[in-house]
């Protein structure tokens, strides 16, 4: 029975199609390349600058862009500024991802419970999502970062905490008209479990708003841990994270600006670069546009 | 019209109670509860804590705690700040005028800009400028708020010194309405740049969806010329959807004003939350997420209704 | 709604061979550039529309007869994603005649809605939701003729009296929504004849509606051309339908004419076993043909406008095809009777029919 059900689910089939539409999406594609180069290049790019990121030198405090192998300058302790945006992008990355995972899997779960079981299971829940969503983001993720002592998996928490209800929302709704169609009834009359059917029929189909949300999510979680380090309640130097080093930046605005520009860059950059491969997913995986 | 009001008025208020849950929880999250200002206070030994905490009540069980808090929040007894001990509700509407005033100039903002770019997109799509709208959509919901600020202040205020770089007037200057309104331009086109990308995305998708309805061709049959077609009989169905969209992008609006009041020291309700995090100054804290919670619902309230009156197929029924 | 003939309707077709044409189209081909390729939704249609008289345009979904009638009006998706070629001459009502496809947008404004109106399938979304209904058919009024609003909602009470809505004068502020869809219709009608069409065209007028509601409209429809001698093309898949109003009729297929000719031999005696089909697989509720003939769907589908065959594109479909069907295109020959056919074997079929 198992090996028959999975070949009649129309996930399977539209994969390389997708693909190809993807791939017409110019952005989708700059978006990838510039996620793949901005990883790599905080994963290998730090051994390759002769600087470290954490070593003042006060001689040469403020050099402006480029500088004697300081390509993008130095910071306020003298600090080159390149290493440090390399080393705050392992942590604003792994925080966007973290979260991403963190949060697609709580509002997956949230959004499948809903969606599958009706009834009061999901006024509850959906009830309890449209609840949270009441609550301004950057309000809630505050509160909740000042109470903790910040580090990379809090901060991670946090931030899920705080981003799950978009994910719960797509799922629920896409469960929900699922659960109605043939397959989902054939399976259930076979006699397949609940959990068999809502995690072997309907989440796999589901996985295509999943993963345009989840990369959402990335980009929305990046974004998130910016705003909290900036705003000094995320990420705590000397560590560096593309938000800290803004909230050190805005003081030095009117002399040295390059420490303003270039991290905010990389956060544009990061994060637009999620949202055109987002959007980019959207297109290649909505099952209306197969339609036109 | 009645059974929506009365069906959207009861829902609301489900909500207010599940907020209200949340926001209690919150509360007893922070780390020592609600007790966590007294035990960075020098000079109280654990026995003190524990009469306080009897007689402030947080030895009786959770629920009972709730319904009490719960009943003091309704009564309009939002506690005390730690700060000043001035009633909670006072220190939030001494800050509320200058948060509001911002949100509004940047949802006029919003609406006007993001509106025409959304509608201009979809009556050319694909055109050169409905590309550039999108892509420009997409970057801007993808710039952080404060960086964004900060470069206006560099441009603006330190290079060129057009605009103040912050605060709502000039310190010592005679509070005309025009040094006001020179105090607002920058925070307020921060903040709405983030909102002008939303609607234009959803004013575009809006009208896209409108335009190919049937009475758009039956308009066209009847040898109307464009313009009308579009801004009488186009633009009037596409803003219905919208109009529900400002209600639910309170939050969004809100979360966006705090960081354009910190960045700008705008004396509003987001650098008061911001302020009182740094005190621990928990009922203030808490006082606002609730607040802001609420304000939410009944902006989303409002805006469902607004929506229901604006369109006669509900305002009817 | 069956396609039984009176004597009476037989007689009519001698009677408006005089008529003045209003519409002569010459040739007209509709192409959609699309992703995969050119598409041709009409390929050289030609046909003439005298006053007073109803043309019934019919075919499957797909055959290209909704294009026809939309590209006259220049209702059709602007180019460059849509070709339009050929010739739509329209003689108005000063005697100018003049060709739609090549007038300006601002000329063709001023016929649309006032020269040649428009009536469409669906009555629940061809109407706005957040407009009164008085409006919208005064809107009409207000531009053509540059009358006060006053005078247009006076004009449009009229109308929907005319058209055989109760209580026509409070009506005009109702909302499309308080109608139900037959009354919508007829609000419809009302706005296309709002200025006194020269042609009307009505796209499937009555396929969203009951049974009941369509013979009411089909039977308001006569009247009022009747009244006001415009002239009407009906567009429609529907062959009980054709019988009850059309003067000639004209059978669309993969975009082209197959046949055409009065309505009366085309209904009696198809040439076309593209036609015979069509009336096959109409449901009859008269005794003699119960249990007679059975009821008969067209085998196949319609071909793909994007990979046409280069024959007759009813070929794969057809039972009495042969090789060279297939081959080429098949020309629109003169049958009997003024008819034309598209068909190499129509001698044959019709021989077979006697």
């Amino acid at each position: 029975m198992t090996a028959s059900l999975a070949q009649s689910s129309p996930a399977v089939k539209t994969g390389s199609r997708a693909w190809r539409r993807f791939c017409r999406h110019r952005l989708a594609l700059f978006g990838i390349a510039a996620i793949v180069l901005l990883v790599l290049a905080s994963v290998v790019g730090p051994s390759l600058i002769p600087f470290d990121s954490l070593k003042i030198d006060i001689r040469h405090r403020f050099a402006p862009p480029p500088f004697e192998g300081h390509l993008f300058g130095t910071d306020q302790l003298g600090r080159d500024l390149l290493v440090r945006l390399l080393m705050a992008g392992r942590i604003s990355l792994s925080i966007g991802f973290a979260a991403m995972i963190v949060s697609t899997a709580f509002g997956t779960l949230i959004g499948v419970a809903a969606g599958y079981y009706g009834g009061a299971v999901r006024v509850a829940l959906m009830r309890f999502v449209d609840a949270m969503l009441c609550f301004p983001q950057i309000f809630l993720l505050l509160v909740l970062a000042a109470f903790i002592q910040p580090n990379v998996v809090t901060l991670t928490l946090v931030i899920a905490a705080s981003s799950w209800m978009e994910v719960a929302r797509v799922v629920e709704g896409q469960v929900r008209s699922l659960r109605e169609r043939d397959f989902i009834l054939a399976a259930e009359m076979l006699g397949a479990s609940g959990r068999y059917v809502m995690f072997r029929e309907l989440l796999p189909n589901a996985i295509g708003p999943i993963i345009v949300a989840a990369t959402l999510t990335v980009a929305r979680a990046i974004l998130l841990e910016a705003y909290v380090s900036f705003l000094g309640y995320g990420i705590q130097p000397p560590m560096a994270s593309w938000g800290n080093m803004l909230n050190n930046a805005q003081q030095y605005l009117g002399s040295a600006p390059w420490l303003a520009i270039f991290p905010g860059l990389m956060i544009t950059l990061a994060v637009s670069s999620f949202n055109f491969v987002g959007d980019g997913l959207r297109d290649a995986l909505d099952a209306r546009f197969d339609l036109n | 019209m009645a059974n929506f009001l009365f069906g959207r008025l009861l829902q609301s208020l489900v909500l207010l109670l599940i907020v209200s849950v949340i926001g209690f929880a919150v509360l007893h999250l922070a780390p020592g509860g609600p007790l966590a200002q007294f035990a960075l206070v020098p000079g109280l030994s654990k026995e003190d804590l524990a009469r306080m905490a009897h007689e402030m009540g947080l030895d009786r069980p959770l629920p009972v705690q709730y319904w009490e808090w719960l009943t003091r929040l309704l009564g309009g007894d939002w506690g005390h700040s730690y700060r000043d001990n001035r009633p909670v509700l006072d220190v939030i509407a001494g800050r509320l005028p200058a948060t509001l005033e911002l949100m509004g100039a940047a949802i006029l903002i919003s609406v006007l800009v993001g509106a025409w770019i959304g509608v201009m997109g979809a009556i050319r799509r694909y055109s050169t400028f409905d590309m550039l709208a999108t892509i420009g959509a997409m970057v801007a919901l993808s710039i952080p708020t404060f960086w964004f600020g900060l470069i206006v202040i560099y441009v603006f205020s330190v290079h060129l010194g057009w605009l103040p770089p912050g605060n709502r007037t000039t310190v010592g200057g005679d509070g005309s309405f025009l040094d006001y309104l020179h105090h607002l331009i920058a925070p307020a086109a921060v903040l709405a740049l983030v909102e002008v990308a939303i609607w234009s995305r959803y004013m575009r998708a809006s009208m896209l969806d409108v335009v190919n309805q049937d009475f758009i061709r039956t308009a066209r049959a009847k040898g109307l010329p464009e313009r009308t077609v579009l801004w009488h009989h186009a633009l009037r169905n596409a803003l219905l959807p919208m109009i529900a969209l400002a209600g639910v992008e309170i939050p969004t609006l809100l979360g966006g004003a705090l960081v354009a009041e910190t960045v700008f020291t705008w004396p509003g309700m987001g650098r008061l939350l911001l302020d009182s995090l740094g005190y621990r100054d928990y009922p203030v804290v808490m006082g606002i997420l609730m607040f802001s919670a609420v304000l939410a619902l009944l902006g989303n309230l409002l805006a469902d209704i607004f929506a229901a009156v604006a369109d006669p197929r509900i305002r009817m029924a | 709604m069956q396609g039984t003939l009176s004597p009476a309707r037989v007689a009519m077709p001698a009677a408006r061979t005089a008529a003045e044409a209003v519409l002569n189209v010459r040739d007209l081909s509709v192409t959609f550039a699309t992703e995969k390729g050119p598409l041709v939704a009409v390929r050289e249609v030609s046909f003439d529309l005298r006053a007073g008289e109803t043309l019934a345009l019919v075919g499957e979904s797909g055959s290209g007869k909704s294009v026809t009638s939309l590209a006259i009006m220049r209702l059709t998706p602007s180019a460059p994603r849509v070709k339009l070629g050929g010739s739509v001459q329209f003689t108005d009502g000063k005697g100018r005649t003049r060709d739609l496809l090549t007038l300006e947008a601002d000329a063709m404004r001023g016929i649309r809605g006032n020269e040649i109106s428009m009536i469409f399938q669906e009555p629940m979304t061809s109407l706005n939701p957040v407009h009164r209904i008085g409006d919208q058919i005064a809107e009409a009024i207000t531009f053509h003729e540059k009358t006060g609003t006053r005078a247009a909602l006076e004009r449009a009470a009229q109308l929907l009296d005319q058209v055989g809505i109760p209580d026509a004068r409070r009506r005009l502020s109702a909302y499309p929504h308080q109608l139900s869809g037959g009354m919508r219709q007829r609000v419809m009608i009302a706005m296309a004849l709002a200025c006194n069409p020269r042609v009307l065209i009505a796209d499937e007028p009555t396929t969203a509606l009951d049974v009941t509601v369509q013979a009411q409209i089909l039977e308001l429809l006569k009247e009022l051309q009747s009244a006001t001698g415009m002239a009407v093309i009906f567009v429609t898949h529907n062959l009980g339908v054709v019988a009850e109003v059309a003067d000639r009729v004209m059978v669309m297929y993969a975009g082209a004419i197959v046949e055409r000719g009065d309505v009366v031999p085309v209904m009696t005696r198809p040439l076309m076993p593209y036609t015979q089909g069509l009336l096959h697989s109409v449901p009859r509720l008269d005794p003699e043909a119960l249990g007679r003939e059975p009821l008969e769907a067209i085998p196949g589908n319609v071909p793909d406008p994007l990979r046409q065959p280069p024959g007759c594109a009813f070929a794969p479909r057809c039972r009495h095809v042969e090789p060279a069907c297939e081959a080429a295109m098949p020309a629109l020959e003169e049958a009997d009777g003024g008819r034309q056919v598209r068909c190499r074997r129509w001698r044959a079929i019709d021989e077979a029919q006697r």
